[in-house]
């Protein structure tokens, strides 16, 4: 059965030509779109089973990362975008799609249950501790007691990550507690491998459902082993590809 | 109102850590310094909706009334805040007003926004003048104004402003009238410097003649235009003629003389055009050779087929005044604006890789070294290097290769090379993506940004030496994101077929890109009345030449427009019909509803009077070499392996996103640890085909001391042994020429004007050799050539410098090696055969800090004895016996050994004994053997690892190779010669020498 997915771009993201790329490569029908033509007619959203937010700097990350995308969507798409998320529909946000998300308050939306919540904004991704943009390559672990239906079975990798604000913070510990306990982080970065003074190494988190995820590092630019640093040493890292595959083959079951 | 958002807590903000280091180190005591982001506007908005639009409640909280105090950072001792000064382009503004309309359904659009940083200091002993001096790295006067209260004077009850002056003209509309004809030659001079056009007497008087023409004068009067000129059409002829433009040395009538040694007379050379003679000549003989080449000469970037389906187009531009002055804002530009030469070649291609080649004077540079009124090297680098991450990394571009030189003459005017390939379907909607359409009839279309005053001159002032009155209007600050959302906009009207013509505006702004466009079409008519501006009051001269950026140039005919403004609207983009392609010979300007210019085009484009310029070159007495031998070489390795040039700059590249699009597969840092040097980029841009692109470099203006030719045959070399060293084909590389030079033409302030233009001559000449050997079409380059800087009472010159961007294609990138070594038990090869000659080294420079002399003569590319090795090499390669290989350059065999053990994190034991070289013996050279073989940058040379059953499979392919020693034993790096040891050391302690910091503290 076809899986449709839409990639958003426009504004200032600039990752979704690969993003898109993943999501074919994974198996699904991709069609990039422009967020004026969502905004425009949200009714495409029926249409697709996988809406993607890519990485970039939407508006230019000006008033902080995501801040206005997700201004924008919380404006003007809200109500599709939680119709999408009722019917089923599988979100992903990688680096400032992820930094949209959480400022949308579409992650980590605690008590969206089977779908919908109150979007509260919960958790934050603010500037790396070394103040510094870092492109890099580290090793991400994906949880195991993860309720995300993305990363469920992967096994751990090195993937690239490229920011300037991808530190998360949650309000207080509790909060991150909370959100440990019910299963909400997806990903951490492997100890000793955490580029920017994440909290407990987080690199990624999903909402309650598990079909929400954002993500900082990049398994849309490991589209082939050649991606790789250590290409020349014969690496046993899989592609991140795998990752939207795990996302298409669940959208391709659950519809 | 001012609206300041601030982290609730201390220590959220990772931004504060770079000021903090940045003052602490200034005032020599430890400190802290918080930042607050302050919005200021003209309206009064909730606190609810200040919240929403401009703070991450997680996280960050809204200031009300007379904070900061309030919030939590009390303690501080000092505020600081910085703002654009009017009429500098605010980024930040634009985004904050955009932020506004949305959240208010749109009606923000009469609200002003300005932004602003405020910086909180918590030092109790600073006083105002150590402050203001500390926070130079964070402030520059020129673009930014800055307020400082300390807490006494905020206690007394003065604040920071409710909002910042904005720019109030009150210009006339009217443009000037210039009775040129009644001028003579003095008044002609002062008319041109008066009015900043960097014109000589002679181009003057070519105007004048012009304008007293009879068909001139018969051809204005049915438009209601006198004889005498408007300052809208001298501007517009200024413009077009400025050397940034025509290109007038590099077209110049050339007597070049040379003195031959041992008085046996002179040579002599007539040269008709340097670009004719030698880079256009060199493209065009190669061509027959190449049928890949598409587009070259025509347009702002040459094109070349990738595969069946897409071609690469590639350009590389300078963008060094602007970054004297303003090292943030130049950089920016020069990216973003190279960037828009992609965008604007042929139908318009997609921006798919960057490339940045900066040069420096050593970042440790004293300030008392640096002469008044120029900015330190330490601060010019920070910026400059801010500048190319954000511009980059923003525009969602990768870094794919570059390099930093340094180089004490690099301190009047820093080098900052902005490169950028691009990628286009060879068809689009039925035509040649490489063509374009401009007619008579078609609209001329401005899509981007608005035009204010930034940026007025910089095409005649980058034409003029920098001084300390330099012009801050010549400052623009480009905006990554305004064009990436115009970038995406084009490329989808591009496919649906919505214009047919595209050009950028860069220097010189409209008069430049719609001059372009006119002689192609044969004429155009201006509607200065209808260009879109910033504010009010700009003269119709200053909205035909400014460089307000983020804009392109479009031709579109009448059915398309409807459609193309539709979508524009859709995509928030601003599109705007100016006027219309004719076919009437001239450029015809209107402003007020009448004529206000008209200017042949045959005169405009081809009426500046040649230059006739001589060249006389003398070669500069080189001395005798002497160096004791020092036995262990160990300490002197790890000197030169702390050389800024050679040292790590992974700091400074790790900030640069090099993986955005997926394409990465060479990266600038490879090996096990990811932190030694590549030789440059490999990268796979289709995702369905394994064909790729290699990037590499080579600049060495060092050599120019000796000779400028040798510099320019090394820069070739360099770069096209890279290219071989990455895998990439050997028939398969164009190369880009983008010259700096000190200027080149005699003046009485200029009186060696006469031998920079014959190192010129020689430069061209070594290239044109260079490129023919190696069949490396020259498809584009620029040449900038007044980089001097009067400053302290004193000229100072840059060496003359050329940068060999080489891009080419590697059929499958699976097969690209790395320079890192792989596996213990390997053998490691020398390629190529070395001359032994030390001059110009980076081991003579670090000798001569010690106070050692110099070391003779400086080894010359052979590429004629090159090409046959460097095609064995190819084939090895690609018949997959090579594991790594690195190309010898700087610092020699001996540093690329380290850096070939330390990428793989493994030893090496090395025996240098009957190395064959082409030198002269020690007694002949003054130089130890040890020394020349450690350390010579002869070209043409490879350090090679192959597996040890493929030794006589290699063996056998290649000539001129010498197996050195064996990969693996103990972690270090053992190099003998007769038995004796000559380098030994532990890659901890090579480690440690080759991430020495190269800006100190950092």
């Amino acid at each position: 059965m076809e899986v449709r997915a839409i990639v958003v771009s426009g504004y200032g993201f600039n990752a979704d030509a690969e993003l898109a790329e993943a999501f074919r490569l994974a198996g699904a029908v991709v069609e990039r779109v422009h967020l004026s033509e969502l905004l425009a007619s949200p009714q495409r959203l029926e249409s697709a089973r996988i809406l993607a937010f890519p990485g970039g700097f939407s508006f230019g990350d000006h008033l902080g990362s995501g801040q206005v995308v997700a201004l924008l969507c919380r404006r003007r798409l809200r109500p599709a975008l939680k119709r999408f998320a009722e019917d089923g529909g599988l979100v992903i946000g990688v680096c400032n799609g992820f930094q949209a998300l959480l400022r949308m308050g579409m992650l980590p939306n605690r008590d969206s249950g089977l779908g919908g919540g109150t979007w509260t904004i919960e958790a934050s991704l603010v500037h790396n501790a070394s103040g510094r943009f870092i492109d890099d390559w580290v090793e991400v672990e994906f949880e195991a007691g993860s309720r995300c239906v993305w990363t469920r079975g992967l096994s751990s990798r090195s993937l690239p990550v490229r920011h300037g604000e991808g530190r998360f913070m949650t309000r207080d510990e509790a909060s991150l507690d909370s959100m440990e306990a019910e299963g909400l982080i997806a990903l951490r970065y492997a100890k000793g491998d955490n580029p920017n003074g994440s909290e407990r190494d987080v690199a990624g988190i999903c909402d309650p459902t598990g079909r929400v995820l954002g993500l900082m590092p990049h398994p849309e630019a490991f589209l082939i082993r050649e991606n790789h640093p250590q290409r020349r040493r014969g690496n046993r890292d899989r592609p991140g590809i795998e990752l939207f595959e795990k996302g298409v083959g669940v959208a391709r079951d659950s519809s | 109102m001012r609206i300041e958002t601030y982290f609730t807590r201390p220590g959220l903000d990772g931004r504060s850590l770079g000021p903090s280091q940045i003052i602490a180190r200034a005032l020599s005591e430890p400190l802290r310094v918080e930042i607050v982001d302050v919005v200021l506007t003209d309206s009064i908005l909730p606190l609810s909706l200040q919240r929403e639009i401009f703070s991450d409640p997680v996280v960050q909280g809204i200031a009300g009334g007379p904070a900061p105090e309030l919030a939590l950072f009390s303690g501080w001792d000092w505020l600081v805040e910085v703002a654009y000064r009017p009429g500098v382009t605010d980024t930040l503004a634009l985004t904050a007003r955009e932020a506004l309309d949305i959240a208010t359904d749109g009606s923000a659009q009469e609200r002003l926004v300005q932004t602003a940083r405020l910086y909180l200091v918590f030092a109790e002993d600073a006083g105002r003048d150590a402050l203001k001096r500390a926070f130079r790295p964070l402030w520059n006067p020129l673009i930014q104004s800055a307020v400082f209260i300390s807490r006494a004077e905020w206690e007394g009850g003065l604040r920071l402003p409710e909002l910042y002056p904005r720019v109030e003209l009150h210009d006339p509309l009217v443009p000037e009238i210039i009775d040129i004809a009644a001028l003579g030659d003095s008044g002609l001079l002062e008319l041109s410097e008066a009015r900043l056009l960097a014109l000589s007497l002679e181009e003057m008087r070519a105007v004048q003649a012009w304008f007293g023409k009879a068909e001139t004068i018969a051809a204005r009067a049915p438009k209601g235009l006198a004889a005498a000129a408007t300052d809208v059409e001298i501007e517009l002829i200024a413009q077009t003629w400025s050397e940034h433009c025509k290109h007038k040395i590099f077209n110049a009538w050339i007597e070049y003389e040379e003195a031959v040694p041992s008085g046996q007379g002179q040579s002599r050379e007539s040269i008709d055009s340097l670009y004719k003679s030698y880079i256009r000549a060199t493209t065009e003989e190669l061509r027959a050779l190449r049928p890949d080449l598409l587009s070259v000469f025509t347009d702002n970037a040459g094109v070349f087929a990738f595969n069946d389906e897409y071609a690469i187009c590639v350009k590389a531009e300078t963008h060094n005044s602007p970054s004297a002055l303003d090292p943030y804002g130049g950089a920016i530009t020069g990216i973003v604006g190279v960037n828009r030469d992609i965008l604007g070649t042929g139908i318009g291609a997609s921006p798919l890789f960057n490339t940045d080649v900066l040069c420096f004077a050593s970042p440790s540079t004293p300030d008392a070294e640096v002469p008044r009124g120029l900015i330190p090297p330490r601060e010019l680098l920070a910026g400059v290097h801010r500048g190319i991450v954000d511009g980059g990394n923003q525009s969602g571009i990768p870094v794919a290769a570059g390099a930093f030189v340094f180089d004490s003459s690099f301190i009047g005017k820093p080098l900052v090379f902005c490169g950028t390939g691009g990628i286009m379907p060879l068809i689009v909607n039925g035509k040649p993506s490489w063509e374009k359409r401009i007619e008579a009839g078609m609209l001329a279309v401005m899509v981007g940004g608005r035009i204010g005053k930034d940026g007025i001159h910089g095409a005649t002032f980058s034409s003029l030496a920098l001084d300390e009155a330099s012009p801050a209007s010549a400052v623009q600050i480009g905006d990554p994101i305004i064009q990436r959302r115009m970038t995406d906009f084009l490329l989808e009207a591009r496919d649906l077929g919505l214009y047919q013509g595209i050009t950028d505006n860069g220097a010189g702004g409209l008069s430049s890109s719609l001059g372009e466009m006119a002689e192609t079409a044969g004429g155009i008519r201006i509607d200065l009345d209808a260009c879109p501006l910033k504010y009010a009051g700009l003269s119709p001269w200053e909205i035909l030449v400014s460089e307000s950026q983020e804009r392109m140039s479009l031709s579109v005919l009448r059915e398309c427009a409807e459609g193309l403004f539709a979508l524009a609207r859709r995509r928030g983009v601003e599109a705007t019909a100016v006027g219309e392609f004719t076919d009437t010979g001239s450029i015809e300007l209107c402003s007020g509803g009448r004529t206000v210019g008209l200017i042949d085009l045959e005169f405009l484009h081809r009426g500046v009077p040649r230059l006739m310029l001589k060249a006389k070159w003398e070669a500069p007495h080189i001395g005798p070499a002497k160096l004791a031998d020092c036995g262990d070489w160990t300490g002197t390795l790890l000197e030169i392996l702390a050389d800024p040039e050679v040292a790590s700059k992974e700091s400074l590249v790790r900030q640069y996103d090099h993986e955005v699009k997926g394409i990465s597969i060479e990266k600038p840092l490879t090996g096990v640890e990811r932190d030694a040097p590549s030789d440059g980029a490999v990268l796979k841009p289709l995702y369905g085909d394994w064909r790729g692109l290699t990037v590499t470099h080579g600049i060495n203006p060092r050599l120019s001391d000796h000779d400028a030719g040798t510099m320019a045959l090394a820069a070739v070399d360099e770069a096209y042994r890279a290219h071989i060293a990455l895998g990439g084909d050997p028939d398969r590389a164009v190369a880009l020429d983008n010259f700096c030079w000190p200027d080149p033409v005699e003046t009485p302030v200029n009186p060696d004007g006469q031998f920079k233009l014959a190192q010129l001559v020689r430069a061209c000449r070594s290239l044109r050799e260079a490129c023919l050997v190696y069949g490396l079409p020259l498809v584009s380059g620029k040449d900038s050539m007044k980089n001097d800087a009067f400053a302290g009472g004193r000229r100072i010159s840059v060496k003359p410098t050329l940068l060999v961007t080489l891009v080419g294609i590697i059929d499958d990138v699976r097969k690209a090696p790395s320079t890192d070594l792989l596996e213990a038990g390997d053998l490691l090869y020398i390629v190529g055969r070395g001359q032994g000659c030390l001059g110009a080294s980076i081991l003579e420079r670090v000798l001569a800090a010690r106070g050692e002399g110099k070391l003779g003569p400086c080894p010359v590319a052979r590429p004629a004895e090159n090409l046959e090795l460097y095609r064995k090499l190819a084939k090895a390669i690609s018949g997959k016996l090579v594991r790594s290989c690195h190309d010898l350059s700087d610092g020699g065999l001996a540093v690329a050994l380290a850096e070939s053990c330390l990428g793989g994190r493994l030893g090496a034991k090395v025996r240098l004994d009957d190395l064959p070289m082409s030198g002269g013996p020690e007694a002949e050279t003054g130089i130890p053997l040890a020394a020349r073989l450690l350390f010579a940058e002869d070209p043409g040379r490879f350090l090679v690892s192959i597996r040890y059953g493929d030794r006589e499979r290699f063996e056998r392919s290649m000539s001129s190779i010498r197996c050195i020693g064996e990969v693996g034993g103990e972690p270090r790096l053992e190099v003998s010669l007769g038995g004796r040891t000559l380098i030994g050391a532990a890659l901890g302690e090579l480690e440690r020498a080759f991430k020495t910091p190269i800006v100190q503290g950092d």
